[in-house]
This record gives structure tokens, C-alpha cells and sequence, in this order.
């Protein structure tokens, strides 16, 4: 597969860090009963996507810092209202901010948001150079964790996951990264570019304060179509997805419980409720 | 009969160690919906292959190729999609574990194969149910290419063996890796500590503490030796370093339905939610009436951890003794 560069020590670091605006989980989260979609009305810039902004804003400071020519470009694919995402990431500190919007991309899959996705990366490669794709560990709508692995497959791109630390050798060539295994540690190395995800574990997201807030409104938003990126509309959607749903349905409410308040025996009314359940 | 992929994973396994029950989740589904395959990285050893034979297995295919060991998780989707091509497998199996949805998704592009993960039911049309949107929803969804890829959640099966056991007999394969599979190094390996108490994901019972505890796991750990249980936390928990990480329960933790749940001093944020709410039954002990694990709790009491949890411990051993 293509590369976006071929590795040069340089100057600037370009990191694009992908966020996704996604249903607010504080209110109740609905599909719609006949296309399964979800209602997007009350949506947010994702809270785990804070945390691959953090990363990426971390490692530019610490490569050059403030007065370098240093980017963090935030992207994000969906409807016309996933651009108050891009605005928050602004506000963050993001450097710039890119919306692919089209409604051929309405329906689309892991699969097929990871190959608009990559076509975009690709596009956007061609105008700088790109060094590093950040992302957070899990949509927390879509929850597949699927879109940063197939990304990397898409581009050839070495990918490194679910990591929880993170950084980048003085010469700026090398990534080093942690990614906790359920039985083991691995420390992993790769070369740039790369496709990283983010766990929460990884730092502590910032928040915006009002020298951004100001600083974001002169920020540039750069919206784009499919049509810009020359990519068929069948490729994304539910036509270009691999997998469909058949149907949803609200989880059945749990029957209403026994709730007790301890006068000193609760302990031993727990041990009668295992027992009489066969639980003990 | 429709060939079933299914990845067993043991290159840091010791010979002779017996499957994992996820695994034997894994072979149980296969073995029911299909004719079981298995794609295996790292040894094989009689035992195994013993235990394979019992759910059904005649086909194993090994490599042992370094390459599965040096480079982060590509090379092993590498591996699997050859294995799909040479079986002609119309599924893969895969743990719903983040090894097992990278792999998934790896592989979903080397086939062009679409992947469902989170899977808790399957029939035999291949149709899957999943739960979305933290468990408020209960979703069917299917794979719409030729080959479907599915990580699929534990403890939603029994496992029971195949009908008629069969010997499973071992081909060693080689296959050739993509560069751009082998670009992430694996520098270091640190195991990480070990419990004793049962693994989380497979536990039949779970004790979680939260906030509440307000740093002392003691009267959760007793309770938990008791039952025989695995340990849980809430967020609040381990983001304070009163347990590791690894035993944090919801969104971005482990997702376990176990028997029973016994949530501990937890208010039942959405994201712990998200974790535990689909376990069979919940026990909430939190002093504050209001809390939100209540609404899910089948028998909920309102006291002090400190002063519910041992008179609990001190009654159930009595009953043994
Ligand atoms: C992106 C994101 C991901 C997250 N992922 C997770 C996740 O995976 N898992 C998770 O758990 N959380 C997660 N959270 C955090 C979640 O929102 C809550 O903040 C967290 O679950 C709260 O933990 P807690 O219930 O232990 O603490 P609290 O909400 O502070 O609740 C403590 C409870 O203990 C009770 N209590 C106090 N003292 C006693 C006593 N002596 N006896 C009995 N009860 C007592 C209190 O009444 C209270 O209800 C996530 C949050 C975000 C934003
Ligand atoms: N539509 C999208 N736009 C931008 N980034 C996305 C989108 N969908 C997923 N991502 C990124 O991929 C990560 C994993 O998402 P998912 O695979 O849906 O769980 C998210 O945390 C985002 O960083």
C-alpha cells in the first residue's frame, strides 16, 4: 500500500487525531425503530477521543513545543452537526480541524467509515505530510474498537492499540508505547508513520480554558464531501458496509428488585437471598 | 457441513495447559453451528490436542513461525486470513477480548469480510445478537460478505463437548507476512500479577468495590474468597491505585455477565453500567437509597459496606463449617 511518506527526520510533526461526535450516554440513547440509526440530537465530542487529543497535543509539545510549525489536525466523518466536535478539539488545542460530511456516508460500518477514513488521511497526506494518526480506544456509540485496526491495514500503516503510554524518541523517528495485555506488558516499538489508539489510561485529558476558547474561533474548519475525494459513494454507507442490521430492540427492563435498608441483619438477609437463589 | 475458523492463540502458553473457558465457549459454538477448524499460533501438545478432539476437532493447523511472537498482533491476522483461504472457512471465532477485535478488524480488510463484535448469541444462519449502546439495546445484525468474522463475548454458552469425539490431527503451515505486518516490535514482555482468584471473564460470581471503600478492598476480597469469586472495581476504584487496572468492570474495563454480581459501595455510573448489567442476578449494597445500581439491582441493601460485608462473610462460612 501506498505510503504517506517516506520516514525524514523533519522539523514539524503533523498528528491527525480522529474524534467522533457521538450520542451524549448522560441522556437516554435511542435507535430509530424502522433504519436502526442512532438519534444523534443530543450529541458530544466522544470522551474517549479526549484522551488520543491529549496525546497528540502532549507529543507536540514536547517536539518542539508552542512556537513549533507542529500540527494536530482534528478529523472527524458524520453529519453536518459532527463539526461541533471538530470546534471543541479547537478549543482544546487542536491546530485545525477537517469535517467529511456527505450523506452517501449515512449507515456506514466499521468497515466502510474506516475506508472513507483512509481515503481522507490519504487526501490530506498529500498536503502535509502525515506523521502520526491518533485515535481513542472505542467509539462510545459504535464501541467496536474496529475503525484504528483497519485504518492501519487500509495505509499499511504500522498500528499500534490500546496503548497507555506513549512517546517519541528525541530524533523524532521512533514511537514507543505500553499496551497492557490481559497476562502481560508489552513494550512495542515502530517506526513513523503509525495509527495509534489510546486507552483512557493513558493521561489525563485537559479542558478548554478561555485563551482557547477565543484562539478557536480564528481556527480553520475545512469541510469536505466525497465528491472533493474523489470517492464513490457505493464504497461507504450501507452499500459500501460489510455487515447490516436486522433489528433492535430496547433490553427488556429488569424486574423490579428487593430493596432492603439495614436494621443489623442485612448481612445475614444477603446470605438467605443467595442461598434461596442456589447462589452460594 | 460449513467450515468454522477458530484462532487459539498459545504463544505464551505453557504446553499442557489446559484451554481457556472462553475457548471451550469458542469450540462449542463452532462445534454446534459447524464443522470446527482450528488456526493455532504457538505449540501443540498432546493434551491439547486431546481436548480439541473432544469438541469435535480433526483439523488443526500450526505455525510456530517467530514472527507470531516478534511483531504486535499483524502477523497473527496474517496467518488467520491463509487459514480462511486454504479452509475455506465461511466464519472465524475470535475472543471479544481487544486482541481479539484487532485481530477482527485486521482481518475483515484482508478478506474484505465484515466483522461483528460483541457477540452474545448465534444461530445457525450465522445471524448474531449483540448488545449496544451500553446494554440498552439488544441488536441482530449479520455479515453481509462470504466470510464473517465475530468476536464473540464469554459466558454465553455452556460448554459441552461435540457428539462423537474425533482425533484432531496437526498440519504445521508457514505463511508468508506482509511487511506492513511486521513494523510494531515487541521490545518487552512483563507478565503481569496473578490473583489466584478466578479470572474475571469467566467467573460464575464477581464481588466489585467502588469509591465506597475508600481504599480498604479487605471486606470485598473476604467476601469474594468466600464465595469463591473473582474481583471487581469500579473506575473510581483503580483511577485511586486501590487495585490494578486490570480488574476495573464496564466501558473501558473488562465486560463480564457472570451467575451474580455483588456491587459494592458503587453508585452504577452509565459507563460501570455498561460492564455488569447484563449478569444474571445483581446484589448492590450502597448506603446512599438513591444511587442509580438500585434500579438494576435484584436485591439491593441500603447499610454500610463495612458493617454488611463481614456479617455476610461470618454467615456463609458459618453455613459451611
Ligand atoms: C469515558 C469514561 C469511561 C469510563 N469507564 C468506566 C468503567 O469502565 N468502569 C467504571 O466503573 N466507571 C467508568 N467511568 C466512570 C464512571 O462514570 C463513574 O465515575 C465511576 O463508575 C464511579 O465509581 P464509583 O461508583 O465507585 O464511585 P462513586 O460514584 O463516587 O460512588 C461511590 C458509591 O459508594 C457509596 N458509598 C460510600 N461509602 C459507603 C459505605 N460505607 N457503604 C456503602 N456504600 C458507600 C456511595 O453512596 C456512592 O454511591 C468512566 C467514565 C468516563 C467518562
Ligand atoms: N466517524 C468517525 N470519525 C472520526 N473518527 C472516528 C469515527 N469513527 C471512529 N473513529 C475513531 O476510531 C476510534 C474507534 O472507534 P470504533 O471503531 O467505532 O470503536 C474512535 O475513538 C475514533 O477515534
Amino acid at each position: 500500500m501506498q505510503r504517506l511518506k517516506g520516514h525524514v527526520a523533519q522539523s514539524a510533526l503533523n498528528i491527525i487525531v480522529l474524534i467522533k461526535h457521538v450520542p451524549d450516554a448522560q441522556f437516554d440513547r435511542r435507535l430509530a425503530e424502522d433504519s436502526h440509526r442512532m438519534d444523534r440530537s443530543e450529541s458530544i465530542l466522544s470522551e474517549l477521543d479526549e484522551y488520543a487529543l491529549e496525546a497528540a497535543l502532549a507529543l507536540s509539545e514536547q517536539h518542539g513545543g508552542k512556537n513549533s510549525e507542529n500540527t494536530v489536525t482534528a478529523v472527524t466523518v458524520g453529519p453536518p452537526a459532527a463539526v461541533a466536535a471538530v470546534k471543541k478539539a479547537l478549543q482544546i488545542g487542536a491546530t485545525a480541524g477537517v469535517h467529511l460530511s456527505d450523506e452517501a456516508l449515512a449507515g456506514s460500518d466499521a468497515a466502510a467509515t474506516s475506508a472513507a477514513i483512509a481515503v481522507l488521511i490519504q487526501h490530506l497526506g498529500t498536503q502535509t505530510p502525515v506523521d502520526l494518526v491518533l485515535t481513542g480506544m472505542a467509539s462510545t456509540d459504535g464501541e467496536t474498537s474496529l475503525v484504528p485496526a483497519q485504518l492501519a491495514a487500509r495505509l499499511g500503516l504500522a498500528q499500534l492499540t490500546q496503548v497507555s503510554a506513549l512517546s517519541l524518541s528525541e530524533d523524532g523517528a521512533t514511537l514507543m508505547a505500553r499496551r497492557d495485555g490481559d497476562t502481560e506488558t508489552l513494550e512495542l516499538q515502530a517506526s513513523l508513520p503509525a495509527v495509534v489508539s489510546v486507552t483512557d489510561q493513558i493521561n489525563e485529558p485537559r479542558y478548554p480554558n478561555f485563551k482557547g476558547i477565543l484562539a478557536a474561533k480564528k481556527k480553520k474548519v475545512t469541510t469536505l464531501t466525497l465528491a472533493d475525494l474523489g470517492l464513490d459513494p457505493a464504497l461507504v454507507g450501507a452499500s459500501g458496509s460489510w455487515t447490516e442490521v436486522l433489528d433492535a430492540a430496547p433490553r427488556p427492563a429488569r424486574a423490579a428488585g428487593t430493596i432492603v435498608s439495614d436494621t443489623g441483619d442485612a448481612g445475614i438477609q444477603l446470605v438467605d437471598f443467595l442461598a434461596a437463589q442456589k447462589l452460594l | 457441513m460449513a467450515t468454522i475458523l477458530l484462532f487459539l492463540d498459545r504463544t505464551g502458553t505453557a504446553a499442557g495447559s489446559p484451554l481457556s473457558k472462553v475457548s471451550e465457549e469458542l469450540l462449542t459454538l463452532a462445534h454446534t453451528a459447524g464443522e470446527p477448524v482450528v488456526a493455532l499460533a504457538g505449540p501443540s501438545d498432546d493434551s491439547l490436542l486431546e481436548q480439541l478432539g473432544r469438541h469435535g476437532v480433526s483439523r488443526v493447523l500450526v505455525s510456530e513461525q517467530p514472527e507470531l511472537n516478534d511483531y504486535l498482533l499483524a502477523p497473527k491476522a496474517d496467518f488467520l486470513a491463509h487459514m480462511v483461504i486454504s479452509t475455506g472457512a465461511c466464519a472465524v471465532l475470535l475472543e471479544n477480548s481487544a486482541d481479539g477485535k484487532d485481530l477482527a478488524g485486521r482481518l475483515g480488510i484482508a478478506l474484505s469480510a465484515g466483522v461483528i463484535t460483541d457477540v452474545v448469541g448465534l444461530d445457525s444462519e450465522l445471524v448474531a445478537e449483540k448488545s449496544v449502546l451500553a446494554g440498552e439495546y439488544n441488536v441482530r445484525a449479520r455479515v453481509t460478505t462470504a466470510t464473517a468474522i465475530l468476536t464473540v463475548k464469554a459466558n454465553i454458552v455452556d460448554v459441552v463437548a461435540a457428539e462423537t469425539p474425533v482425533t484432531a490431527a496437526v498440519e504445521t503451515v508457514e505463511v508468508p507476512f506482509d511487511a506492513a505486518s511486521q513494523q510494531v516490535r515487541i521490545v518487552q514482555r512483563s507478565p503481569r500479577a496473578v490473583s489466584g482468584r478466578p479470572a474475571l471473564e469467566d467467573a460464575r460470581v464477581v464481588v466489585a468495590g467502588g469509591r465506597g471503600l475508600d481504599g480498604d478492598f479487605g471486606p470485598v476480597e473476604q467476601l469474594a474468597d468466600a464465595l469463591g469469586a473473582a474481583v471487581g472495581a469500579s473506575r473510581a476504584a483503580t483511577d485511586a491505585g486501590w487495585i490494578d487496572h486490570a480488574f476495573q468492570v464496564g466501558q473501558t474495563g473488562k465486560t463480564v455477565s457472570p451467575q451474580l454480581y455483588i456491587s459494592v459501595g458503587i453508585s452504577g455510573a452509565i459507563q460501570q453500567k455498561a460492564g455488569m448489567q447484563t449478569s444474571k442476578v445483581i446484589v448492590a449494597i450502597n448506603n446512599d437509597e438513591d444511587s442509580p445500581v438500585f434500579e438494576i439491582a435484584d436485591f439491593g441493601i441500603v447499610g454500610d459496606l463495612f458493617e454488611v460485608l463481614p456479617q455476610a462473610t461470618a454467615e456463609i462460612l458459618r453455613r459451611r463449617a
